[in-house]
């Protein structure tokens, strides 16, 4: 039952999200069902739109992971969108210097930058928080301010390209450090598997390892860890340093497969979007992959709303934003309904 | 006289079946300072929260000033001229003492003329034996300058009857005793009638006037301070001597196991910091601390699991420094059962078998495993569920969804399992059934008897008398006294416990 209710509640707050939504739009005069009929057109209708769909959720898994794994130690992280800056910097700044070296050398040190860096910046977070006591939202949301200005500064001087004119970018990665697409018929680039592959790794760590149940005790509850001796500080600086890398991943695969540079293109919000992710899918990894082409999805179809419905492309940030807060108040509703409790159905008094 | 007497006629108070309070008179003089005293559970807090209005009394009535008076709510009761001082402060921090006085108000204006209302303090304050500073921030008071606002603050609201629920707890002995002095001098001018709530005998003998005692529920005694001896009072607290174990006590004690040296701590609260000089519980023995909580128990458990770090002194377990790692308590075979089990021992979201798996996980045959073996998890639940009597609907269920008896089951067939050395318990029958106690004791006792050292620490002293070989008491943070089982008696625990040097 308790499993049956991860699943429903979530649905529901997303279906009361949409509803709500749909008032907006009737507000606005125009019709929900057509910008559904839209939605499902443009994100889900046809092979193209599939296409456009997935080529969207690798983004969306990292930073979708970067937000449920430190969540699983209790620890609520937003800062994701730094962490993908910092990490296609990395990851652009690396590919530059060893264009010399074999493609798959490059790219795996150019993977192994972004990896690193993303992990530092987000570990920092987990860090303090053991240490210092910082509320580790607030910081993770400033230090992503931080990295962006930092990767925005650095692109626009010590790495900028000089040929970048209008838009101040690191120097174009060559051929050979470019993520291609993967084998299976559609345009879609290895991102998106890789992606499936960390989350199916990130269930196996927590689902499956001792170290992933430490972890979950220590979220579930600290002072029982505490008690048990769990190294629950280690756990901590690892799950959120381990975060960070996967939204440093995201970074690297916009880098190598999208811009073939870094500049400001990297700031397109995945990172917020992710926490959105993340919390649809209670912080489940293998939940966040569904969850992750839902909302792809619902961002392919900007475009086409924006063309065929005369709405703002921010029409989609505002609806994410409406389904957020209805699941918010869904989770304080977590075991109060008699529904999920078998055990308490004969009590209705 | 401005200060009122109070009376309470048979007063019962039942939550289901339970009586928490059973027919209780009690005579309050006007002028006087009455001492309430009781055992943790007693039914002292319940007795008064019915005088209040937080509880309607299931039976029975209440007389202020002579006259019957009905109390819906405190606002009832505050219009009486009845008030409260908490354990705990209830100032605003960030405001000063004249702010905190004025806001406390029930009719507080919206727009507050200061000026105005500081003379109107300045006034009241005038013909008061002590004052309280009134324009630093609250949060910069020392403890016993808040507790004398806490008084005044009910003076000012017209307060002429007070309850003190252990105003002194977070006292050092100097400031209670000033505090005290200051509501003794405010009795005698008959401004106000005190009901203090207390557990330090020396505070009773120093400045109540009558007494009162509670036991489970029920009114144990009542007389004047100089006619009762602190023994007689002890006797009436802790009723007539429990009966001897029943439960079958055998082996022999064998080498010490755990052992405190001058072990040093800073406390939770209050002003003194914790002092183990010397504690040793030896193999088949099981030590009990007793002592009424807030004097350093909690801060004891958590200098023995290393959440609190020494400032001097060691602990040591067979011989060796002892740091509470996860290695050295499972090649020691140390087992924590600390209080409230659901909050300080279970991760309560996860499943029974799980949070029996808690102490075991990560360690194979051959040391460290990397990988969850769930299906010896769910076979070795099965197996302590049945061999523990742990009701639960499924070895998946949701710790959380058990009963706070089978609660206590789990963690125990956790940390009981295997082979024990040394086992650190606290309270372990607390808000449990009569027949759920009985079983873990059972368990403990049988440990005991296996061999294990046990340190207990618990606030019941029946449960203390019921297992332990050797008894300390715990009082202000230190060891006030140790002696075997046999040679010590309920009174004088109770007179230690009470803060008798």
């Amino acid at each position: 039952m308790p499993r049956l209710e991860a699943v429903i509640l979530p649905l529901a707050a997303l279906i009361a999200g949409l509803a709500v939504f749909s008032l907006f739009l009737i507000g606005l005069g125009k019709s929900p069902l057509t910008f559904f009929a839209l939605v499902y057109k443009a994100g889900f209708g046809t092979g193209f739109s599939w296409q456009n769909t997935l080529s969207r959720v690798a983004p969306l898994l990292f930073a979708g992971l970067c937000v449920a794994l430190p969540a699983r130690l209790g620890l609520v992280v937003i800062g994701g969108e730094g962490a993908i800056a910092l990490g296609g910097l990395a990851a652009a700044v690396t590919g530059v210097w060893c264009g010399a070296l074999p493609g798959a050398l490059g790219l795996m040190l150019m993977a192994s930058a972004a990896f690193c860096v993303g992990g530092a910046w987000i570990g920092t977070v987990g860090f303090l928080r053991i240490r210092r006591g910082v509320n580790e939202t607030i910081a993770s949301l400033l230090m992503s301010y931080i990295a962006i200005a930092l990767m925005n500064h650095l692109v626009e001087g010590a790495f900028r390209d000089p040929a970048s004119l209008n838009k101040p970018s690191t120097a174009p990665l060559p051929a050979a450090l470019r993520v291609g697409d993967m084998p299976i018929g559609i345009e879609v680039h290895w991102g998106l598997g890789i992606g499936v592959l960390c989350c199916v790794l990130c269930w196996v760590l927590l689902d499956r390892t001792t170290i992933g149940f430490a972890a979950r005790v220590a979220g579930d509850n600290i002072r029982a860890a505490q008690v048990q001796a769990l190294p629950v500080g280690r756990l901590i600086t690892g799950f959120t340093a381990l975060g960070g890398a996967m939204a440093g991943l995201a970074g690297y695969f916009e880098v190598t497969a999208i811009h073939g540079a870094a500049n400001a293109s990297l700031v397109a919000g995945y990172g917020f979007t992710g926490i959105l992710v993340a919390f649809l899918a209670r912080h489940n990894p293998l939940a966040i992959i569904p969850v992750a082409i839902l909302l792809a999805g619902f961002q392919a179809s900007s475009g086409l709303i924006q063309r065929r419905m005369d709405l703002p492309d921010a029409t989609i940030l505002v609806m994410q934003g409406i389904v957020f807060v209805t699941l918010l108040l869904s989770e304080t509703l977590y075991g109060r309904l008699r529904l999920f409790r078998p055990d308490r159905w004969e009590q209705r008094a | 006289m401005q200060a009122i007497g109070l009376e309470t006629v048979g007063m019962t108070m039942r939550f289901g079946a339970l009586a928490a309070l059973d027919k209780v008179s009690v005579r309050i003089a006007p002028g006087t300072i009455h001492a309430l005293l009781g055992e943790n559970g007693a039914g002292k807090s319940t007795l008064v929260k019915c005088i209040m209005g937080f509880y309607h009394a299931t039976e029975g009535g209440l007389l202020v000033d002579g006259k019957e008076a009905r109390i819906a709510d405190p606002v009832d009761a505050q219009r009486l001229g009845l008030g409260m001082v908490y354990q705990h402060f209830t100032l605003v921090p960030s405001l000063t003492g004249a702010e905190n006085l004025v806001i406390s108000r029930a009719d507080a204006p919206p727009v507050i003329d200061w000026p105005a209302e500081r003379t109107a303090i300045d006034r009241f304050l005038a013909d008061l034996p002590f004052k309280p500073p009134l324009d630093r921030p609250v949060s910069r008071l020392s403890a016993g300058e808040k507790q004398k606002l806490e008084i005044v603050k009910q003076l000012y609201l017209g307060s002429r009857f007070l309850i003190l629920d252990e105003p002194t707890s977070v006292l050092t002995p100097a400031e209670a005793d000033e505090v005290l002095s200051h509501i003794r001098a405010l009795c005698q001018s008959g401004r106000i009638t005190v009901l203090l709530i207390t557990h330090k005998f020396r505070e009773v003998r120093r400045f109540a006037d009558d007494v009162t005692v509670l036991r489970r529920g029920r009114h144990a005694g009542t007389g004047s301070v100089a006619d009762l001896s602190d023994d007689r009072m002890a006797q009436m607290m802790m009723g007539d001597a429990p009966a001897r174990p029943v439960l079958d006590r055998t082996g022999t004690h064998g080498a010490p196991v755990l052992e405190l040296s001058g072990a040093r701590a800073p406390s939770l609260s209050g002003p003194n910091g914790i002092a183990i000089d010397e504690l040793c519980v030896r193999a088949g023995e099981i030590v009990g601390v007793a002592g009424i909580s807030g004097n350093g128990q909690t801060e004891l458990m958590e200098m023995l699991t290393r959440q609190r770090p020494l400032t001097a002194g060691r602990i040591a377990i067979k011989g060796r420094p002892f740091g509470a790692t996860r290695a050295e308590a499972q090649a020691l075979n140390v087992r924590y059962l600390p209080e409230e089990p659901l909050r300080n021992a279970s991760a309560p979201h996860m499943s029974v078998a799980e949070n029996l798996a808690l102490r075991v996980f990560d360690t194979g045959p051959g040391g460290p495993i990397l990988w969850l073996n769930r299906k010896a998890m769910i076979r070795d639940a099965q197996a302590r569920i049945a061999a523990y009597d742990i009701k639960t609907a499924s070895p998946h269920s949701p710790i959380a969804t058990l009963s706070g008896g089978n609660v206590q089951r789990t963690v125990l067939a956790r940390e009981l399992d295997g082979d024990v050395d040394l086992l650190i318990v606290a309270n372990p029958c607390f808000g449990l059934d009569f027949n759920a106690v009985a079983a873990i004791r059972g368990r403990l006792m049988a440990a005991r008897n296996r061999g294990v050292a046990i340190l207990l620490i618990s606030e019941d002293l029946d449960e203390i008398f019921e297992l332990a070989d050797r008894i300390a008491v715990m009082s202000c943070g230190r060891l006030a006294f140790v002696a075997q089982a046999g040679a010590t008696d309920v009174a004088e625990i109770g007179a230690y416990m009470a803060g008798r040097a």
